[in-house]
């Protein structure tokens, strides 16, 4: 008997197709990816690289030392010098080493996770090992705490590699401070003031990065009434009706967007009453970002459904798309992490132009009109994904 | 079978329509009329392509060739959403909304003005029995109510024709025949109504004129009665059931298996029922029970189509 019920799971899982995806190829799929995201080695992928600045202001042959030992780092990508902008938007200039002003603002930006500056007189104070060691200034992007304890340690790593080469006798037991005991020790300065410390943007940071994924899986969600309506035939009768099916799907794209737009404001609002996060003072941005990020993941989940015979198989591929999506475009890991490939790869994903359009709105506060690129291919996206759910939709018109 | 179509004139005219899917022909240059008040049975086996007839009068199956002609002129797709009222076989209506939210959102959406939806939405549950259901949602009702919503929400905007596809599957026979009842209501209005159906007792009961539609053909359409003679005839078959086998063949009656049941074919059954039942007497049989056995639609169709409905 047992026998029996073998042969017929057996029978069953071969004819099923989407049940040997499901067993079969998502768990590999989901292990390449991650493997991808966190292992950074896997399938001829570069290692994640950490990018940073550093600015040389004691220029003394230790600093030098220092800088070099860094770039031997393999994880770290460093960064001396800036392109000179040309008055009138022409073609950057010649680049110039990188001063403090501008490694901050490319730190208050969000272009680098972290700069180090070597202060003058850095080199003076380093032949011993005490309280008297002048510390590297860290400049850091709260938004990307891995990256800013990456770095430090990192730094220590080439710091304690120029010593053993000078022969620099160290001993830890005159040390009362153990940042002064470390090979190169180091101040952390958060670029925005204190206010960028400030929970509440980290908050703002989750609550971007699940809205972005979970706007995906409620328009998959909504998509998916079209399947349900085709069952019913509810949507025959719809068509019957003479609505058309270009009306049918605006309907249902309005729906889905309004509803997505519905669910992201309860989210911040939620986090603005239980986790203070700063919503009023963003509510432009935000109302912005949210209706092009809906209006982009209504549209994807139509196209989802369109392409999808049945509910079932609607659900088992949403959940791949999104959930792949959703870990490359930075929705479960900051994308920086990520091997150049993946982060290149996150360019093609929703999440990341969600994603980084609030995180300008809430982190940076950069104005209105930077939003200008996340809106437009948000916008593009949701222009692409409609024409081709309306070319897949014609199955279900006339005959 | 209720009153004949007489000399009303065809609402709908259905010209030689042929389709095709791949190599099935799913039409056949197929061709019949439905009258102006009249109810139409349309009958076929299984594939037979009774939806896709209904589907190519609503313009959802676009023929390869052939014409849908409503009130005398070719069919455009305003006059269909405005003419005809669809009434699928599958309970197409929202199960979370109540049953006046559904009448309501149809009705818009067959064009009925806004200030007419009130009234229009208490006439449909008036008359599909749901008034003290309304503020229910739909997934709570039973086979029967639902499919009374069903057919109610196909017909909130007066159309002229009505086209149901199997409108009594799966329910009781009580609801069965209140849908009937509300079809007849329909059809006194005014309504002409064209429904396929598996259920030949419905066709024969509720019918006034029957098409029967095989492999993609209309081969053959008209009143029961006219059906019968051009088929199988007027002939009965009179079956008797008698106390002990029948020893001794008797010409031109039929024995079955155990020889207590004698059924002989009569086209008069006053004038050769009793010389049948001396004949049964004389083979030494006692006649327990008669029964008179008309000719059907079940074998009109069986003699149309060599098979039952349902294979």
């Amino acid at each position: 008997m047992i026998a029996t019920l073998l042969r017929i799971g057996r029978i069953n899982l071969r004819r099923d197709r989407a049940a040997q995806i499901m067993v079969f190829a998502v768990p590999i799929a989901f292990f390449s990816i991650f493997a991808m995201i966190f292992g950074g080695r896997s399938g001829g992928l570069a290692a994640p690289r950490f990018p940073m600045a550093v600015v040389d202001e004691d220029r003394s042959d230790a600093s030098r030392d220092l800088i070099a030992a860094l770039r031997l780092e393999s994880d770290l990508t460093v960064r001396e010098s800036v392109a000179v902008a040309v008055p009138g938007g022409g073609a950057p200039g010649a680049p110039r080493p990188l001063d403090r002003a501008a490694a901050t603002r490319m730190v208050h930006d969000g272009e680098l996770p972290v700069a180090i500056i070597l202060p003058p007189g850095w080199h003076t104070s380093q032949s011993g090992i005490g309280g008297g060691r002048m510390r590297v200034q860290v400049l850091s992007d709260p938004a990307e705490p891995m990256a800013r304890g990456a770095v430090i340690g990192l730094l220590q790593r080439a710091g304690a590699r120029r010593m053993i080469r000078s022969l620099v006798p160290s001993s830890r037991a005159d040390s009362t401070d153990d940042q002064f005991g470390l090979p190169v020790p180091a101040q952390v300065f958060d670029v925005a003031g204190p206010e960028r410390r400030d929970s509440r943007r980290m908050i703002a940071y989750y609550a971007a990065a699940i809205a972005a994924m979970f706007l995906l899986f409620s328009s998959s969600s909504g998509g998916g009434t079209l399947l349900d309506e085709q069952d019913s035939s509810t949507l025959e009768r719809l068509l019957n009706t003479g609505l058309g099916m270009t009306r049918v799907l605006a309907g249902k794209w309005l729906h889905i967007m309004l509803l997505g737009v519905l669910q992201v404001t309860v989210m911040f609002t939620w986090g603005m009453i239980v986790f203070h996060l700063d919503l009023i003072h963003h509510l432009a941005g935000f109302a912005i970002m949210t209706v092009c990020s809906a209006a982009a993941a209504a549209a994807f989940g139509l196209l989802l459904a369109s392409a999808c015979r049945t509910r079932q198989q609607l659900q088992g591929i949403s959940t791949i798309v999104i959930l792949s999506m959703s870990a490359v475009g930075g929705s479960m890991a900051p994308r920086f992490i990520m091997s150049p490939a993946m982060q290149k790869a996150g360019v093609f994903t929703f999440n990341a132009w969600a994603l980084e359009g609030y995180l300008k709105v809430f982190w940076y506060e950069k104005p209105i009109a930077s939003l200008a690129p996340q809106v437009g291919v948000l916008l593009g996206l949701t222009a692409i994904f409609l024409i081709l759910t309306r070319w897949l939709a014609r199955r279900w018109e006339s005959v | 079978m209720t009153g004949p179509a007489g000399a009303r004139s065809a609402v709908l005219s259905v010209r030689a329509a042929f389709k095709a899917f791949g190599s099935v022909k799913a039409l056949d240059d197929a061709s019949f009329e439905l009258i102006e008040g009249e109810r139409l049975g349309l009958l076929g086996p299984n594939g037979a392509g009774k939806t896709t007839l209904l589907r190519a009068i609503t313009g959802r199956v676009r023929l390869d060739r052939g014409a849908i002609e409503l009130f005398g002129h070719e069919a455009n797709d305003a006059e269909r959403h405005r003419s005809i009222g669809v009434v699928p076989q599958e309970i197409a209506i929202y199960p979370l909304l109540t049953s006046r939210e559904n009448l309501q959102v149809f009705g818009r959406l067959h064009g009925v003005a806004p200030r007419e939806i009130p009234e229009r939405v208490e006439w449909a549950l008036a008359w599909t029995g749901l008034a003290d259901r309304a503020r229910r949602p739909v997934r709570e009702f039973s086979g029967g109510m639902k499919r009374r919503l069903n057919l109610a929400c196909g017909v909130l905007h007066r159309p002229r024709i009505v086209l149901l596809d199997e409108p009594t599957v799966g329910v009781d026979p009580q609801s069965r025949e209140r849908i009937y009842d509300m079809l007849e209501e329909l059809r006194a209005g005014g309504t002409s109504i064209l429904l396929t159906t598996h259920h030949l007792e419905e066709a024969e009961a509720r019918c006034d004129r029957i098409a029967i539609l095989d492999h993609g053909r209309l081969i053959a359409s008209g009143t029961l009665r006219e059906l019968i003679a051009r088929t199988v005839g007027q002939a009965r078959d009179v079956v008797l059931s008698v106390d002990r086998p029948l020893a001794i063949p008797l010409d031109g009656i039929e024995v079955s298996a155990d020889g207590r049941r004698l059924t002989a074919r009569v086209e008069d059954v006053g004038a050769e029922l009793p010389g049948i039942l001396t004949r049964a007497r004389g083979a030494g049989c006692a006649v327990e029970d008669v029964e008179v056995i008309r000719q059907g639609l079940h074998e009109v169709f069986l003699h149309l189509t060599g098979r039952e409905l349902r294979e």
